[in-house]
C-alpha cells in the first residue's frame, strides 16, 4: 500500500481503482513481456562474492578481476562486465556480470573461474539463468522436492556402552578358523563371553578376512571381499547405516583409521573399475568415473562418503622377501584435520581435512625426502587446542646425503611450513622415527656406515634424542657400534628400552641359531636434562620390547626364532630400597617373572595394562595356534591352544575422562575403593566356582543315570540270550607277587696261583 | 612315574595290547614280529615269528589280539595273512590268506569268534570277515567266514565287538562309526560325520557300554554303543592316533602327533608326542606325560587300572604304572562319578 499512499491528491475510490489495475492489469503485461531467463543469456555470468569496495577502487577492482580472468583462460573486455552499483551505501553489491561472446566461451570460463580466490575470498561463478531458475524452483521453504525419499531418523545404539562394564574389565576377540568371538576378561583369566540378551555375540559374517577394533575401540571392523564393515554398539550389530556402516571396495585388503575414528583409508590390490553401468549400485553410487584406476579410497566414517580416491603406489621390497605395501602410507595427524603422504625424492604431500585438498593447493617440495612421521599430541594439547592456543601440528622427515650435502632430520610445522628444528647427519643408511607417545620426545634411529665404506650398508647407529618440549629442541645423541633393531618408549614416561646385537649371526638368517641381544633401559635425568643408561642386559634372547600402555611395566618376548619363545616380565619400579633408588637409577629394574609361549607370534597389553596376550597366529605357520594371558606379574592365567587359531585383539579403549585432580583423588583413596571391589571379586570367585560345581554336578549324574539303564538294559539283554556275565578273575586285594631274583658281581679278584 | 622302556622293535609299532590278567603285554610292528613282555618288569618272554621260516609273518603286522584266557593271539598283517598262535610255545597254529593287509583283529567276549578287516586296495573292496575259532583243535580251522560284509563306502579302519557279541562297531577312514549286526551282516546304525577326519582307533570302556574312538582330526569322542550317541568330545591340538579308557579312575588317554612325514627337525615339543590324560566326564584335560620322540602310535591300559602303556613311531613301547599319587588325587574335588571296573 505504501506506494499508493504516495500518490496524493486522489481520492479513496480513485485509490482503489489504482490498486486493481496493480494488481490485475499489470499482471497481464508483465506476463506478455516477461523475459525468458533461461533462453538468450546462455553467454551471461554471474560472479558473486567479489568483494564489496567504494568508488575509489572500482577501477582497480576491475583491472585485477580482469587479470585473473585473463590468468585463467577467461579474458574478457572491460565493456562487457557490468557491475551493479548500490547508490545509497556508495559501493557496488558484491556481485558482478560477465558476458561474453557466445555461451561456449561463457561455459568454459564458468569452469575456469568458479571457485578460484581472489585475494582472502572465494569467487563463485553461476549461469546467469540458473540463478533466477533455482529462486524461482517450486519448493517453500523447510518443504522438500517431490521424489525426495526422507529417510526415517534411527537411534544409533550407545557405542560406547562397553565402558561401562561394572567391573571396568576389558573385552577381546578371538578369531578361530571362522568362528569369531567376544569375550570379557575377568580376574584371573576368567573370560566369560560378550552377551546380548543372554546370548553370546556371534556373527557369522566376521570371520572372512580379518578383523581389527578402531583406535578408539568403538568399531569393530571386518574386512570382506566386498569391502569394509564397522560394526558398533552394544550388540555390535543393526540396521545398516546406523550401527552397521558399509564402506565397498572391492578387494580391501589393508585400511588404517585416523586417530580420532573420523575417517578411514582402504587400499585395494585391483583398481576400481569404472562403475558407472555396474548392476550393483551401492559401486554405481559410490564411485564415479574420476575413480577408475585408483586403488586407495578415503572415506569419512559417520557420512559414509568417498573423500577423495588416490592412484596406485609402488610395492617396496620388504624386509623379508615379497614385495609389500608399506602401510600406513597415508599417515594422519593426530587431531584428525590432515592427512599426508610422502612421495619418495620430492616431497610430502599434506592433504586438509575434510575437504581433500592439497594444503595451499600444493605439496611440500623436499628433495629427497626419505620418510616423515607426525608428531603425537598429548591430553594438555588437545585440550589447549580446543581453548583455541594450541601449537600447530608437527612432522619429523629426514633427506639423505646428495652432493656436498649432509643428510638431515627436520621437524616441520603443519600449516605453516615453517622448519622449528634441523639437524645435519652424516654416513646415512636409514632413519626410523620414534616419537614418544605423548609428544614430548623424538627419537631419530640412524643406521649409519663407514665413512669410506664401499656399500652402503648400516654397520652401526646413532640415537639422535630430541626434546621437544624444551626451547629449541636441544638433542642428545648416543651413539652405538652395534645394530640396534628395536626402540620403545615408555608410554607417557621419560624412559626408554632398546634391544641392539653385535652377535655376527645377526642378520643372517641361519637357521637354529639363537641370537643373543642386549637389552639397554635410559631414563630423562631431570637435573641434567639428558638421558642416562639405568640398566644393561647382556645375553638376552628377547627381541621384542612391549611397554605396558600405562608405561612402568615392559614385557620382553622373543618371537620369530624357531627354538626359543620367551616371554619375560620386567618392571622399572619395583621399589625394594627406597634409599637405593635414590643414590643409583635403576636398582629398581626388576624381571618379575619369565614364562614361555610356545610358537608365540604375537604380543599386545590390553589397555589397562594389567593383562597380556601372546598369541600364536596359523596365519604365520606357528607349530601350535593359539593364545595366552597372563597377568602384568608374569603368571599365566589363561592357555587356549586352539587349532586354526587366527587372532587375539584387545578392544581398545578411549583415553579416560577423568581429569588429573579426579584420577589424583583416586589414587589418593584407593584403600576405600579396594575395599569395595576386593568384596566383589570375593564374591564373584564363588559364585563362578559354584556355577562350575554345579556343572560337573550335573555331568556327573547325567552320566552315572545313563550308565545305569544302559547296564539295565544290556543285563536283560543278556538274560534274554542266556548268557551269564564274565567275571573278572583277578581279585584286586591280593595282587600277584612279582620277585625278581637280581644276581650282582660284587667284587671280584684275579690271583695267580703259582704252582 | 618312572617307565618301563621295551626295546624289542626295528621299526614303529603298530598296535600293543594287554592280556586280561595285565601281566604280559603283545606289542605289533612293522618289524613283521609280535612280542609278548612282562609288563611287571619289561622282560621279553617271547616272539611271534622272530625266526625266518618258522611261519611267522612276512610284512608289517598291523593288528594283535589276545582271547580273554591268554592262550590264543590273532595277528593281520601286510602280508595278506591272519594267523593264529598258541601263546605259550609261540607256535603259528593256523594262517588265513587274503587278497589284502589285514590291518585289524578282535576277539568276541566269548573267545569262539573273532573279526578281521581287510585292506582296500588294488580294486579289492575293505571287506569285514567273521570266523568261528575252533579252540579245541586249533590247528583245524575254518577258512569260510560265518558272516561277511562288503564295504561299499568309506573303508573300515578299526572295529571292535559289543558286549553281548551281536553286533560290532566299526570305525572308517571318512569319519563315519558304524555298528554290524553280526549274522546278518547289516550296517543297522551309523553316524555319518561322527569324527571330520579318518578314525585311528577304537577301543571300549570296561563294561563296553560305551567306547572311545580317536581321529586324525584331532578329537576324541566317547559314543554310546547301543544308540552311537556322542557322549563327549575331547578336542586337541594334534592328530590323534590312539584313544583308551582308564578303568578305575575317570580318565581317558589320548596319543598321537604330528605325521611322521611332517615332523620337522625342530625341537621334541613340537611333534607334541605326549600322552594326555583328560577327565572322561568333564572335557578337561588333567595331565601329559612325555618320553616318546616320534608320534604315538597306539595307547593300551591295563585291564584292572594299574598300569598304560604306548608304543610310538620311535620304536619303543613306555609301560608306566600309576603312581599312588594317581589313585589320590582329585583334581576337581570330591566329585567323581561311579568306579568302573
Amino acid at each position: 500500500m505504501s506506494e499508493i499512499e504516495k500518490i496524493d491528491g486522489f481520492t479513496e475510490e480513485e485509490q482503489l481503482d489504482f490498486e486493481a489495475e496493480l494488481q490485475e492489469g499489470y499482471a497481464d503485461i508483465e506476463d506478455r513481456y516477461a523475459v525468458d531467463t533461461q533462453q538468450g543469456f546462455e553467454n551471461v555470468l554471474v560472479v558473486d562474492n567479489i568483494p564489496v569496495i567504494d568508488d575509489s577502487k572500482k577501477q582497480k577492482l576491475i583491472d585485477r578481476l580482469r587479470q585473473l580472468f585473463a590468468k585463467a583462460g577467461a579474458p574478457i573486455e572491460e565493456e562487457n562486465i557490468s557491475m551493479p552499483w548500490d547508490d545509497k551505501a556508495a559501493t557496488n553489491k558484491g556481485f558482478i556480470f560477465l558476458t561474453y561472446p557466445d555461451a561456449q566461451q561463457a561455459e568454459n570460463a564458468l569452469r575456469a573461474l568458479d571457485g578460484s580466490s581472489f585475494g582472502k575470498s572465494t569467487l563463485y561463478v553461476n549461469r546467469f539463468g540458473d540463478i533466477e531458475r533455482y529462486a524461482n524452483l517450486p519448493v517453500g521453504e523447510g518443504e522438500l522436492p517431490t521424489g525426495w525419499r526422507e529417510k526415517s531418523y534411527v537411534e544409533k545404539d550407545h557405542l560406547r556402552s562397553w565402558l561401562g562394564d561394572n567391573a571396568g574389565r576389558d573385552q577381546y576377540l578371538t578369531f578361530r578358523d571362522t568362528d569369531v568371538s567376544i569375550w570379557w576378561n575377568g580376574r584371573n583369566g576368567n573370560a566369560e563371553p560378550v552377551k546380548v540378551d543372554g546370548k553370546p555375540l556371534k556373527n557369522s559374517k566376521w570371520g572372512e578376512l580379518y578383523l581389527q577394533w578402531s583406535p578408539l575401540g568403538t568399531y569393530l571392523t571386518s574386512l570382506h571381499r566386498v569391502g569394509v564393515a564397522l560394526w558398533s554398539g552394544p550388540k555390535l550389530d543393526g540396521p545398516i547405516g546406523v550401527n552397521v556402516l558399509r564402506f565397498t571396495h572391492p578387494g580391501v585388503r589393508l585400511i588404517q583409521y585416523s586417530p580420532c575414528e573420523n575417517y578411514l583409508v582402504t587400499w585395494s590390490e585391483e583398481p576400481l573399475d569404472n562403475f558407472e553401468n555396474h548392476p550393483n549400485a551401492a559401486l554405481r553410487e559410490t564411485f564415479g568415473p574420476e575413480d577408475e584406476g585408483n586403488t586407495f579410497v578415503v572415506w569419512d566414517i559417520k557420512a559414509q562418503r568417498v573423500l577423495r580416491t588416490f592412484p596406485p603406489e609402488k610395492p617396496v621390497q620388504g624386509e623379508d622377501g615379497p614385495q609389500q605395501m608399506p602401510w600406513p602410507l597415508f599417515k594422519w595427524s593426530p587431531d584428525d584435520a590432515y592427512i599426508a603422504k610422502v612421495n619418495v625424492g620430492s616431497g610430502i604431500a599434506v592433504y586438509e581435512l575434510p575437504g581433500m585438498g592439497l594444503l595451499d593447493k600444493k605439496s611440500i617440495k623436499i628433495e629427497g625426502v626419505q620418510n616423515f612421521e607426525w608428531c603425537p599430541m598429548s591430553d594438555k594439547d588437545f585440550a589447549a587446542r580446543k581453548a583455541g592456543k594450541g601449537k600447530e601440528c608437527s612432522f619429523v622427515f629426514w633427506t639423505p646425503e646428495a652432493q656436498n650435502q649432509p643428510a638431515r632430520v627436520s621437524i616441520m610445522s603443519i600449516p605453516s611450513r615453517n622448519i622449528l628444528r634441523a639437524k645435519n647427519l652424516f654416513n646415512v643408511t636409514d632413519c626410523k622415527f620414534y616419537w614418544q607417545s605423548q609428544g614430548d620426545f623424538l627419537c631419530v634411529k640412524v643406521d649409519r656406515h663407514a665413512r669410506k665404506a664401499k656399500s652402503k650398508k648400516a654397520t652401526f647407529c646413532n640415537l639422535e634424542l630430541f626434546r621437544v618440549r624444551e626451547k629449541d629442541y636441544p638433542v642428545e645423541v648416543i651413539e652405538f657400534k652395534d645394530y640396534v633393531p628395536q626402540f620403545a618408549w615408555e608410554p607417557q614416561g621419560n624412559r626408554f628400552a632398546m634391544v641392539s646385537s653385535n652377535d655376527p649371526n645377526y642378520g643372517q638368517g641361519i637357521p637354529g641359531v639363537v641370537i643373543k641381544y642386549n637389552i639397554d633401559f635410559y631414563q630423562l635425568d631431570q637435573k641434567k636434562g639428558d638421558f642416562i643408561p639405568i640398566k644393561h642386559l647382556d645375553g638376552k634372547i628377547a627381541n621384542t620390547l612391549v611397554w605396558s600402555p600405562r608405561g612402568r611395566h615392559i614385557a620382553l618376548a622373543t618371537i620369530g626364532s624357531s627354538q626359543k619363545f620367551d616371554v619375560e616380565f620386567w618392571d622399572l619400579d619395583f621399589v625394594v630400597d627406597e634409599r637405593r633408588e635414590a643414590s643409583e637409577p635403576g636398582a629398581n629394574v626388576t624381571m618379575l617373572a619369565s614364562g614361555e609361549h610356545y610358537g608365540i607370534t604375537d604380543i599386545a597389553w590390553d589397555p589397562s595394562g594389567r593383562y597380556l596376550a601372546t598369541s600364536a597366529s596359523a596365519w604365520r605357520q606357528t607349530p601350535e595356534p593359539g593364545y595366552c594371558i597372563w597377568d602384568f606379574k608374569g603368571q599365566q592365567l589363561v592357555h587356549q591352544p586352539q587349532d586354526r587359531f587366527k587372532q587375539f585383539l584387545w578392544r581398545n579403549r578411549p583415553s579416560t575422562l577423568l581429569s588429573k585432580d579426579q584420577i589424583k583423588k583416586v589414587r589418593k583413596e584407593l584403600k576405600e575403593y579396594s575395599r569395595t571391589f576386593d568384596e566383589e571379586d570375593a564374591a564373584e570367585e564363588n559364585r563362578g566356582s559354584a556355577e562350575k560345581l554345579a556343572q560337573r554336578q550335573r555331568d556327573i549324574s547325567e552320566w552315572n543315570a545313563w550308565r545305569a539303564r544302559n547296564n539295565k538294559k544290556i543285563d536283560e539283554r543278556r538274560a534274554q540270550l542266556g548268557k551269564e556275565k564274565k567275571v573278572t578273575v583277578v581279585n584286586h586285594q591280593d595282587d600277584e607277587r612279582v620277585e625278581e631274583i637280581v644276581e650282582e658281581l660284587i667284587d671280584e679278584t684275579e690271583e695267580v696261583v703259582v704252582g | 612315574m618312572k617307565p618301563i622302556i621295551l626295546q624289542g622293535h626295528e621299526r614303529s609299532l603298530t598296535q600293543i595290547v594287554f592280556n586280561s590278567e595285565g601281566d604280559l603285554l603283545f606289542s605289533a610292528s612293522k618289524d613283521s614280529v609280535v612280542n609278548a613282555w612282562f609288563t611287571s618288569n619289561g622282560e621279553r618272554l617271547g616272539t611271534f615269528g622272530g625266526i625266518k621260516g618258522d611261519g611267522g609273518h612276512n610284512g608289517t603286522v598291523w593288528t594283535v589280539a589276545v582271547d580273554s584266557q591268554t592262550r590264543f593271539l590273532i595277528t593281520g598283517a601286510a602280508d595278506n595273512t591272519m594267523k593264529l598262535w598258541e601263546i605259550a610255545t609261540g607256535k603259528c597254529l593256523f594262517t588265513w590268506d587274503f587278497l589284502t593287509a589285514v590291518k585289524r583283529v578282535a576277539w568276541n567276549e566269548e573267545d569262539d569268534t573273532i573279526l578281521s578287516i581287510t585292506e582296500q586296495r588294488s580294486g579289492q573292496p575293505s571287506i569285514i570277515r567273521i570266523y568261528k575259532i575252533n579252540r579245541d583243535e586249533p590247528t583245524m580251522q575254518t577258512t569260510t567266514p560265518i558272516t561277511t560284509m562288503t564295504l561299499s563306502g568309506s573303508k573300515a579302519t578299526v572295529a571292535l565287538w559289543t558286549p553281548l557279541s551281536e553286533y560290532i562297531l566299526t570305525g572308517h577312514e571318512s569319519g563315519k562309526v558304524a555298528k554290524y549286526d553280526v549274522k546278518s551282516g547289516e550296517e543297522v546304525n551309523y553316524v555319518d560325520d561322527a569324527h571330520k577326519g579318518e578314525i585311528t582307533d577304537i577301543q571300549s570302556s570296561p563294561d563296553g557300554t560305551y567306547f572311545i574312538t580317536s581321529s586324525k582330526d584331532k578329537t576324541a569322542r566317547i559314543f554310546d554303543s547301543e544308540t552311537l550317541e556322542e557322549m563327549k568330545v575331547f578336542p586337541t591340538e594334534t592328530p590323534l592316533n590312539s584313544a583308551c579308557i582308564a578303568p578305575l579312575r575317570p580318565y581317558i588317554i589320548l596319543g598321537g602327533g604330528q605325521d611322521a612325514m611332517s615332523v620337522t627337525t625342530t625341537s621334541q615339543r613340537a611333534g607334541k608326542f605326549e600322552s594326555r590324560f583328560w577327565h572322561k566326564l568333564f572335557e578337561e584335560e588333567v595331565g601329559r606325560v612325555k618320553g616318546h620322540f616320534g608320534p604315538i602310535n597306539t595307547l593300551a591300559v591295563h585291564p584292572q587300572g594299574k598300569a598304560y602303556a604306548s608304543g610310538a613311531e620311535d620304536g619303543f613301547v613306555r609301560v608306566h604304572w600309576f603312581d599312588e599319587s594317581y589313585f589320590r588325587s582329585r583334581p576337581f574335588g570330591d566329585l567323581e562319578p561311579e568306579v568302573e571296573v
